[in-house]
C-alpha cells in the first residue's frame, strides 16, 4: 500500500514537474520531421502513401511511435536508477562499440550497422547519452576538479575512447559529434582560452585547406586560404590582447599596424605587381609576435607572453598542418581529408551535393513550393535528400518561413534545455543537461550549415528530422533522459 | 556543491553562440530564398526536361499532284553507356554492319563532351542514325542481346524519283552556323538545305512542340510535369504544290543527257516555271540518310559540277537570242522603226571592225533580221543608238539609256526565283567601259554586246524569262517554282506584273520575226503543224572551244503556254541541239505527249552525248 501510494506521488510530481514546454517543441519538430521526410521520400512513380510501411515515410511513423513509447518509458524509470547505471551504461557502450565492426555488414564502406532482425540499428547515435551519462557522473562526484590535470584528462579519456572507437567503424562524422563536449567542460569550468583555441585551430584548418587553392580576388599568386588564416591570427590575437590585457594603446597598436600593412599589401599586389601577399602577412604576424613579447618584458604582464604563445601557435600549427596534408599524407588520406571539407564528394565533382542543396534551398523562396510540390528533392538532385540532406526538403517545399520556423524551434530547444540546465540542483543533473545542449546544438549547426553550404560536408543528422530509428532513439533517449532529471529536481533530499 | 556564479555566467556565452549560430543561418536563408532567382531558374532546368516533339515535313508534289516528295520513319540507335556494359561488341558491330574500328571511334567520339557536348553517361546518345526499315527490323530481333541499345523512330525525307534535284535540293542536320542564325534549331534537327526544301524551310518545317516531362538527377523521365498541362502539340509543315510539270521535267532531263547545259520553261502569263533542267544531275535519293556525307563529297568532286544549278547559277553569253531585246530596244528609242533596212554584206564593217554574219539578202528590214539572226543588222543599231548625239549628249547617256531597257527586262539582277543562289549574270553599263576603257570608247568599241556576246552574261532563266515576256508582249511575271502553299497565299512578288520599257505595238513586230524565223528561218526545225511557234536561236561564241547552242522561245503565238530556252554548252549551232529539244519540250507541254516521231527524234537526243558523262543514280555511279 505504502510502495503504491509514493509511487502515485511521484508520478504526480513528475507529471508537475515535467517540462512541458520542452515536449511541446519536441512534438512539433517530429510532426515537421515527419512531414520533410514524406516531401523528400515522396516517389513521382508510386505516388503517396504515406502510411505504407514499405516506404521511408511509414516507417518513419513506426519510429516515430516507437520513440514517444520510448521517451514515456524513460520519464516512468527513477531518474536515481539512471544516474546509477551511468557507469554500466557506459562500459557497455564501449564493448558494443568495440564489436560493431566485427558484427556488422557494410554500408556504404560504414561499418557502424547492426542487423537485428530485420533492422539495422547504428550503436553509435545511442553511444553518445552513454557517454554524456558517464561524464556527468564522474564530473559531478564530489571531488572532481577541473583544474586537475588528472581529472582533466580522465574526462577527456572517457570522451576519446568512444571517439576513436567510432572512427574504426569508418564514420568519422558522428565521431567528431564527440568533440562538442568540451562545449560542456566549458561551462564546468575549463578555460575559455582551451576552448578558442580549439576552435581557433579548427578554423584555420578547415579554411585554410578548403580555400587552399582559390585565388583572392582574381591574384592567381594569392591562396584565399592562407591569407584569411594570416588575417585571423592578427584578428585572434588583437582580440585576445583585448579581452585579456585591457590595454588599449597596445591592442590598437597592433591591429591598426597589422591591418593596415595587409591593405596596403593587397592594393599594391592587386594595382601594381601581383605577388605572394602572404609573405607579407606572416612578416606583420612574426613582428606582432615579437612585440608581444617585447610587451610582456617591458610591461611585466605574463598574459603578452601567453598571448605571444597563441599567435606563435597558430602559426606554427597552420604551417605545420598544411605541409603535413600536402607532403606527410598518403593521397588517399588527402582525399578523406578533402572528402571531410566537402571538396571532393562525390563523382559529379567537387561541391555538386552543396550546390544541388543550395539550388533547391533557394527555389523554395518565402513560402516555398508546398507540401510534396518540390522538384528537386523528390528528383533526386540531392543526394542524402532524406537524410543529411533534409533541410533541403524544408527549405524547397516550406519556403524562408517554414526555415525560419525550423531554425527559431531548435533555437528555443536549445535556450529552453540551457535554463533547464542551470536550475538542477546538482551538477550531475546540470553537467548531463549541457551535454545534451551540446549535442543538440552541434547537430544543427554542422547539418545546417553543411546545407547551406557555410560549412564542411560531416555527413551527420539533423536531429528530429533526418529519416532513421537509430537517430531518433538516440536523441530521443538523449533528450528525454535529461526531462526525467529535472523532473526529479525538486524531490526533497533524504 | 556551491553554484559557481561566476561560472554561471557562462551560459550567455553558450546561449550567445547558439544565437549567433542560428542568426547567421537565417540571414544565410534570406539571402538565398528571397534576394536570388538564380536559383529558381536552376531548380527549373534541372527538374524540367523540355522534350522537343517533331512536325511532319511538309510534303512536295508537281502542279499535277504527283506526290515527290514524302517522309518515310527512319531508326535511329541510341545507347545509354551505363546500361551498356558487358555487351557483346562483335556480336553488335555485325548486326548493324559496322567494323570494330568504327565502333571503338563512335564509343569515343560520344564520351568526349567536346565533340558531344551536354554528354551524360545516364541518358540516350545517338550511337548511329538513319537505319532503313530493313536494317531496322533486323536489328531488332536481335536488340534483346544489346543491353543499353535502343531505338529511336525520327522521320526523314524521301524522294520518289531520280529527277529534279536542284529544284527539289534535300535536307540534312543543321549545322553550327544554322542554330547561330536562328535559335529555332537545336542541335540533331534537320534544316533544308538546297532548293525548295531551302527556299521554303519555314512553311516546310511546320512549328516544334514541347513537352514538359520531370527528369531526375540520373536523367531518368519521371512523368509529364500537371500532366501535360503546359504541353504544346506540334504544328506540322506545310504541303507544296509545285509549278514543274513533272513529265516535262523529266522529259528535259532524258534530252539533256550527255550534255552541259540547261532548259527553263515557264508558264508565260503566270511565271510559273514549267521545268528546270540543269545538267549534269543527279540522283536526289543520294542525299538522304547516312550516305550523304559520302555521297555530297563524291559530287562536289566531280570536275562537271553536277550540284550546280545551272538553270540559275550558270552565266553565259545569250548570244542571238539577246538580239530580240536589242530590236525592242531601238524600236522604243526611235532609233529603228519596223521598216528601217540596214546593209549586211557578210557581217558588219565599218572603220576596219568586222563582225562577220552569213549569207542572206541585204539590206534588209527588221523582221527578216531576226528571222535570220543578222548581226549586221544588229550592230549597225546598237551603233546608232550609242552615236545619236541629237538625243543622248554623251556615250555615256545613251549607255544608261539601253541600261535601263536590259534591266527592266529583268537582266542584271537576279529575277527573285524562289531558290537559292541564284545569280544575277552582267549587264555592263556606263561606269564599267569608263573603267575597262579609261572612258576612251565609243559604240564600235561594245559593239558586240548587241549580238549578245562581249562582256553580257544572262542566266538560262533570265533568257526564259525573256522569252516569256515576248510572248506577253511586254510584261513577266517574277518566275517561281512554287504554285500553292497549303493554307497560305502565294507571296504578290510571284503575282505582279513587271512591265518592261517597251510598247506593246513593238513587241508585236519582234513576235513576227520570232515567227518568221521558224517559218523560214533558223528555227525552221521548230515548226509544226498543230500550233504556231515562235522562237530565236543563238549561237554564242565560246572562246574555250565549241560554241554553245541556244535557243529561245515559245508557243503557241497567240495566247501562249509555253516560254522556253534551251542551253547546250559546246553544242555548236543553235539549230543543232537548242531547236530540236526546245521544239520536243514544247510538244510534250502543248500536247501533252510525243508524237512517234517525235519520240524517235527525244530517244537519239538522249543519247547524244558531248562529253564522257557520270551518271548518279540512287548512290551508284555508272559511266
Amino acid at each position: 500500500m505504502a510502495t503504491q501510494n509514493s509511487n502515485k506521488e511521484k508520478s504526480r510530481g513528475i507529471f508537475q514537474s515535467l517540462d512541458w514546454f520542452t515536449i511541446l517543441i519536441y512534438l512539433i519538430l517530429l510532426a515537421m520531421g515527419w512531414m520533410s521526410v514524406c516531401g523528400a521520400s515522396y516517389d513521382f512513380d508510386q505516388g503517396g502513401n504515406f502510411l505504407d510501411f514499405q516506404t521511408r515515410s511509414g516507417m518513419q511513423i513506426v519510429w516515430i511511435g516507437t520513440s514517444m513509447l520510448l521517451g514515456m518509458i524513460i520519464l516512468s524509470i527513477d531518474d536515481r536508477l539512471i544516474e546509477s547505471l551511468s557507469y554500466v551504461i557506459y562500459i557497455g557502450f564501449l564493448i558494443l562499440l568495440a564489436a560493431t565492426p566485427y558484427l556488422s555488414h557494410d554500408i556504404k564502406g560504414s561499418l557502424s550497422w547492426i542487423k537485428v532482425g530485420s533492422f539495422s540499428i547504428q550503436p553509435a547515435e545511442f553511444a553518445k547519452f552513454g557517454t554524456a551519462l558517464c561524464v556527468a557522473k564522474v564530473m559531478g562526484s564530489y571531488g572532481f576538479n577541473m583544474g586537475k590535470w588528472r581529472d582533466f584528462l580522465l574526462c577527456i579519456s572517457l570522451i576519446i575512447i568512444p571517439m576513436g572507437l567510432i572512427v574504426l567503424q569508418k564514420e568519422t562524422g558522428s565521431a567528431l559529434v564527440y568533440l562538442c563536449f568540451f562545449l560542456m567542460m566549458y561551462r564546468e569550468g575549463m578555460p575559455g582560452s582551451i576552448l578558442f583555441a580549439g576552435v581557433a585551430a579548427v578554423v584555420y584548418f578547415v579554411v585554410g585547406v578548403r580555400f587552399a587553392e582559390e585565388p583572392l580576388w582574381g591574384l592567381e599568386v594569392v591562396s584565399t586560404g592562407k591569407a584569411i588564416v594570416l588575417l585571423l591570427v592578427l584578428l585572434f590575437t588583437s582580440g585576445m590582447m583585448w579581452v585579456y590585457t585591457q590595454r588599449s594603446s597596445y591592442v590598437l597598436r597592433v591591429f591598426f599596424f597589422g591591418i593596415v600593412a595587409m591593405t596596403v599589401a593587397l592594393i599594391f599586389c592587386k594595382y601594381v605587381i601581383p605577388f605572394d601577399m602572404t609573405w607579407v602577412q606572416l612578416v606583420v604576424c612574426v613582428l606582432m609576435i615579437l612585440y608581444l613579447f617585447y610587451a610582456a618584458l617591458k610591461e611585466r604582464v605574463a598574459r603578452f607572453f601567453y598571448i605571444g604563445l597563441f599567435a606563435l601557435g597558430s602559426l606554427l600549427f597552420y604551417y605545420s598542418a598544411s605541409f603535413v596534408l600536402d607532403n606527410v599524407m598518403q593521397p588517399h588520406q588527402q582525399t578523406r581529408i578533402r572528402v571531410l571539407l566537402g571538396l571532393e564528394d562525390d563523382p559529379r565533382g567537387a561541391g555538386y551535393n552543396v550546390i544541388q542543396a543550395k539550388i533547391a534551398i533557394g527555389s523554395g523562396g518565402l513560402k516555398g513550393k508546398g507540401f510534396l510540390n518540390g522538384t528537386q528533392t523528390k528528383l533526386k538532385y540531392v543526394p542524402e535528400q532524406d537524410t543529411d540532406f533534409i533541410f533541403c526538403t524544408v527549405g524547397e517545399e516550406e519556403g524562408f518561413v517554414g526555415c525560419s520556423m525550423v531554425l527559431l524551434l531548435f533555437l528555443f530547444l536549445i535556450l529552453r534545455l540551457i535554463h533547464l540546465a542551470e536550475r538542477q540542483p546538482y551538477p550531475f543533473g546540470r553537467i548531463y543537461g549541457y551535454c545534451v545542449v551540446s549535442v543538440f546544438l552541434f547537430h544543427v549547426f554542422i547539418n545546417v550549415g553543411m546545407v547551406l553550404g557555410l560549412t564542411p560536408v560531416i555527413g551527420i543528422p539533423l536531429p528530429f528530422f533526418s529519416y532513421g530509428g537509430s537517430s531518433l532513439w538516440g536523441f530521443t533517449i538523449l533528450l528525454f533522459i535529461f526531462l526525467r532529471i529535472d523532473a526529479g529536481r525538486n524531490r526533497l533530499q533524504h | 556543491m556551491a553554484k559557481d556564479y561566476e561560472l554561471e555566467k557562462r551560459k550567455f556565452v553558450i546561449g550567445g553562440v547558439a544565437i549567433v549560430i542560428i542568426l547567421v543561418y537565417l540571414l544565410r536563408l534570406f539571402s538565398l530564398q528571397m534576394l536570388s532567382e538564380d536559383f529558381k531558374r536552376n531548380a527549373d532546368s534541372n527538374a524540367f526536361l523540355k522534350r522537343i516533339q517533331y512536325p511532319a515535313r511538309g510534303g512536295i508534289s508537281d502542279r499535277n499532284g504527283k506526290l515527290l516528295v514524302y517522309n518515310q520513319p527512319a531508326y535511329d540507335v541510341m545507347v545509354v553507356m551505363t546500361e551498356q556494359e558487358g555487351v557483346d561488341t562483335l556480336d553488335l558491330c555485325e548486326s548493324l554492319g559496322i567494323t570494330r574500328e568504327w565502333y571503338d571511334y563512335r564509343m569515343a567520339e560520344i564520351q568526349d563532351p567536346r565533340r558531344n557536348p551536354g554528354y551524360s553517361k545516364y541518358t540516350q546518345q545517338l550511337f548511329m542514325s538513319q537505319l532503313s526499315t530493313e536494317e531496322f527490323s533486323s536489328f531488332q530481333e536481335k536488340l534483346f542481346r544489346f543491353p543499353g541499345f535502343y531505338i529511336r523512330k525520327r522521320s526523314i525525307r524521301q524522294y520518289r524519283y531520280p529527277n529534279a534535284a536542284h529544284i527539289l535540293g534535300d535536307v540534312a542536320e543543321v549545322s553550327p552556323a544554322d542554330i547561330e542564325a536562328d535559335d529555332y534549331y537545336q542541335g540533331g534537327d534537320y534544316i533544308g538545305k538546297l532548293g525548295v526544301e531551302r527556299a521554303y524551310e519555314k512553311q516546310l518545317r511546320g512549328e516544334k512542340g514541347t513537352e514538359i516531362l520531370l527528369r531526375d538527377a540520373r536523367g531518368r523521365i519521371k512523368g509529364k510535369y500537371q500532366n501535360g498541362k503546359f504541353d504544346q502539340s506540334p504544328v506540322p509543315g506545310k504541303d507544296l504544290t509545285l509549278s514543274i510539270d513533272f513529265d516535262l521535267q523529266v522529259l528535259g532531263e532524258r534530252l539533256m543527257r550527255g550534255k552541259l547545259g540547261s532548259i527553263v520553261a515557264i508558264e508565260p502569263s503566270t511565271g510559273e516555271v514549267l521545268c528546270m533542267v540543269s545538267s549534269p544531275t543527279y540522283d536526289p535519293r543520294m542525299m538522304v540518310g547516312r550516305q550523304r556525307g559520302k555521297n555530297h563529297l563524291l559530287l562536289s568532286k566531280d570536275s562537271h559540277k553536277p550540284l550546280l544549278n545551272r538553270a540559275i547559277m550558270g552565266q553565259y553569253p545569250p548570244g542571238s537570242t539577246f538580239k530580240t531585246g536589242q530590236a525592242l530596244t531601238f524600236l522604243q528609242e526611235g532609233i529603228i522603226t519596223p521598216n528601217t533596212a540596214y546593209p549586211c554584206s557578210r557581217g558588219f564593217h565599218y572603220r576596219g571592225l568586222t563582225v562577220g554574219c552569213h549569207g542572206h539578202g541585204s539590206p534588209l528590214p527588221l523582221v527578216p533580221a531576226i528571222a535570220t539572226s543578222c548581226n549586221g543588222y544588229f550592230c549597225w543599231g546598237l551603233y546608232h543608238m550609242l552615236g545619236n548625239r541629237k538625243k543622248y549628249s554623251t556615250v555615256q547617256e545613251a549607255m544608261t539609256r539601253w541600261k535601263d531597257y536590259m534591266v527592266s527586262m529583268g537582266f542584271g539582277y537576279q529575277l527573285g526565283i524562289d531558290l537559292p543562289g541564284e545569280k544575277r549574270g552582267l549587264i555592263p553599263n556606263a561606269a564599267f567601259y569608263d573603267k575597262a576603257y579609261k572612258e576612251s570608247w565609243n559604240g564600235l568599241t561594245v559593239i558586240s554586246i548587241s549580238i549578245g556576246q562581249g562582256e553580257v552574261n544572262l542566266t538560262p532563266l533570265q533568257i526564259a524569262n525573256l522569252g516569256a515576256t515576248i510572248a506577253n508582249r511586254g510584261y513577266y511575271i517574277t518566275p517561281h517554282v512554287v504554285k500553292e502553299i497549303q493554307g497560305e497565299s502565294l507571296d504578290t512578288t510571284y503575282t505582279r506584273k513587271h512591265y518592261t520599257m517597251v510598247d506593246r505595238a513593238n513587241y508585236e513586230v519582234v513576235v513576227r520575226g520570232m515567227r518568221q524565223a521558224v517559218l523560214g528561218g533558223t528555227c525552221r526545225v521548230a515548226n509544226n503543224p498543230w500550233y504556231e511557234v515562235c522562237g530565236k536561236t543563238g549561237t554564242a561564241q565560246n572562246p574555250h572551244g565549241q560554241d554553245h547552242s541556244v535557243f529561245m522561245g515559245f508557243a503557241p503565238m497567240n495566247n501562249p503556254k509555253i516560254a522556253i530556252c534551251v542551253y547546250v554548252e559546246n553544242g555548236t549551232w543553235g539549230a543543232t541541239y537548242g531547236v530540236p529539244i526546245g521544239a520536243l519540250m514544247m510538244e510534250q507541254h502543248i500536247n501533252g505527249k510525243l508524237s512517234p516521231a517525235s519520240m524517235h527524234k527525244a530517244d537519239m537526243f538522249e543519247h547524244k552525248y558531248l562529253y564522257s558523262p557520270t551518271f548518279y543514280v540512287n548512290g551508284n555511279t555508272e559511266q
